[in-house]
């Protein structure tokens, strides 16, 4: 354990070090106040809507940028070190391979936690000490939990992007399927779920077409922090389908954990694998 | 107790035989010197010892355990060829992170920075550092926790003459408490002082191993004597001719000396000889270095192997 947090503090000192901490909590915070107060600009109105478009608002911008910002965070976790030439000499300390790997997911899943909690959660507060009139109890619950789903989410990218780091021998490799890796799940997975429905001519087995759904953390994610917030019917597009999913909250917060789960568990099995 | 044993060890990658039959040990207190070119093997037996990964035939053992065994690791430092640390950081926040993994003393940090010649340098982000000063940290980086094996890829390289003057006498006082050092160099004169021991590696196969003494008498290699003539070249060289050991004996000039090479079992016979005559004004005798036994068991082909030694 005193191993893993080694490596945890010091990607954790690193983020401090390079800004990057800070950076992303004053995004998070600069967006979620910009949305909050500007968000229903286009309809000719200026101020606080309400606390569910605002959230829904955040968690529509939130699968752009959440994705690739922990992309950029943990792309070069592992081939960064090898190209840089500690790899090995990490390797020949009293550290396996897990402990290495999960010791980066702390402190990349840190910082990442730390600047949503941060920028989202200055935001909450800001809402809740500007705004007449908003239940605060009520933004309380909706700020954390969107907190809570976006960092899972994080997470999940972070995750993903180890799969990557561990399995390529080159930083431009890496970063290039990185991107590839976001632009699949935040723009080409939903076009190619509405494509299958149009296809397939209502052929598609219906019990099956919403379980899709979770086969896309982004699509999980917006489920969870609108969903809450209605019967469904603010839903739009492939997001519709979420309707149907016999599952609820609890099953969706399950598969966004197991969303991380997995591919670090993967990352950890190609990890064992490569060679040093 | 050995540092390590190697016994028939062969490691293959892609079919390729990397590494075939080795047998190799490192006791406490003694100094091995590991030479072969590139692609000989060196760095596939170190990884090997150091637990990176597993042979594909034969048994490798450390300290009496496992080859990558928490624990065992915990007892080696290694200075990789061309270290390479984190630029953003400093010396010490570098060792520190180290000292944290190996689960050594954070009290050994600025000691060994100091040892290493960087208490100056300790707070200086190492990207602002020389190659020198980065092998210095390296060096440091190996020592911490006191290991029980140390095993050091190029020491040297980026070293000025009183640096690597300091780095030998540094080791030469861990041997002596008993810690076992594998040196991998490329400056094999600089290196010949300070190993016990070394083991030639080409092409996979340990070539031979031994003492610089004994790896001399398995060479077979001739001795060279160099004469000063008191007259003339060609005086001296009819003594030499007219000596009883003077069969075969190979002679050249070379600026007003005669070298001669001559068996070393019949080196004091003609010693005996010259000493008599009138002709040799002066005598120096030249054993063959590491570098010549080096050159001698890998054979011609030194740029074939790329490079020489390594």
């Amino acid at each position: 354990m005193n191993s893993i947090w080694t490596i945890a503090r010091k990607e954790l000192s690193d983020s401090l070090r390079n800004r990057w901490l800070i950076a992303i909590a004053l995004v998070f915070a600069t967006l979620a106040v910009g949305i909050a107060w500007f968000g229903a600009a286009a309809s000719g109105q200026v101020g606080y809507a309400s606390t569910p478009a605002t959230i829904a608002s955040l968690a529509s911008l939130g699968i752009f940028l959440i994705p690739l910002i922990a992309l950029l965070l943990a792309y070069d976790a592992i081939v960064g070190e090898e190209e840089g030439g500690t790899l090995l000499l990490l390797m020949t300390y009293p550290l396996s391979r897990a402990q290495l790997l999960f010791g980066k997911f702390l402190g990349h899943g840190l910082t990442l936690a730390l600047a949503t909690l941060i920028g989202f959660g200055v935001a909450g507060v800001a809402i809740a000490l500007l705004v007449e009139d908003v239940a605060v109890g009520a933004l309380a619950v909706a700020m954390l939990r969107f907190i809570i789903s976006t960092t899972l989410l994080g997470w999940s990218f972070i995750s993903l992007a180890y799969v990557v780091s561990v399995r390529v021998g080159e930083k431009p490799v890496a970063a290039g399927l990185a991107l590839a890796i976001w632009f699949f799940f935040v723009l080409i997975f939903d076009l190619l779920l509405l494509g299958t429905l149009v296809a397939s001519q209502g052929e598609f087995n219906p019990d099956l077409l919403p379980w899709l759904l979770l086969l896309n953390p982004t699509d999980i994610y917006r489920l969870l922090n609108i969903v809450a917030f209605s019967d469904g019917g603010q839903l739009s597009g492939v997001l519709s389908l979420g309707a149907d999913l016999p599952i609820g909250p609890t099953g969706l917060w399950l598969a966004l954990v197991l969303w991380f789960v997995i591919p670090l568990i993967g990352a950890w099995a190609l990890f064992r694998r490569r060679r040093i | 107790m050995s540092c390590f044993r190697l016994e028939n060890v062969s490691y293959r990658y892609d079919k390729a035989l990397v590494l075939n039959g080795i047998d190799l040990r490192l006791e406490p207190g003694e100094v091995l010197g590991l030479f072969g070119h590139n692609g000989a093997g060196k760095t596939t037996s170190i990884k090997l010892i150091l637990g990176l990964m597993a042979p594909s035939q034969g048994k490798v053992s450390v300290l009496d355990g496992e080859a990558g065994d928490p624990k065992i690791s915990q007892s080696i430092g290694y200075l990789p060829e061309n270290v390479m640390f984190y630029p953003q950081l400093t010396g010490r926040e570098i060792l520190a992170h180290f000292a944290r993994l190996k689960g050594a003393n954070l009290r050994q940090v600025p000691e060994l920075l100091g040892q290493v010649g960087l208490d100056d340098a300790m707070d200086t982000r190492v990207k602002t550092y020389s190659k020198g000063m980065r092998q210095r940290l390296g060096l440091a980086q190996a020592l911490l926790g006191k290991p029980r094996l140390l095993m050091l890829d190029e020491p040297t390289v980026g070293l000025d003459p009183v640096a690597t003057a300091d780095l030998y006498r540094l080791l030469r006082t861990l041997r002596n408490e008993g810690t076992g050092i594998v040196l991998c160099s490329h400056v094999l004169p600089g290196v010949e002082p300070y190993i016990d021991r070394a083991a030639i590696l080409t092409d996979g196969s340990l070539k031979a191993v031994g003492d610089l003494t004994s790896l001399r008498r398995q060479a077979n290699m001739p001795i060279t004597l160099s004469l000063e003539p008191e007259t003339s070249v060609a005086a001296l060289e009819a003594v030499v001719n007219n000596a009883q050991a003077s069969a075969g004996l190979m002679m050249r000039r070379d600026n007003g000396r005669l070298h001669v090479d001559v068996r070393s079992t019949e080196k004091m016979a003609l010693v005996k000889t010259l000493l008599a005559s009138d002709e040799v004004r002066d005598l120096n005798i030249y054993q063959p270095t590491l570098e010549d036994v080096y050159v001698h068991f890998i054979g011609s082909g030194g740029l074939a192997h790329r490079g020489g030694a390594q």
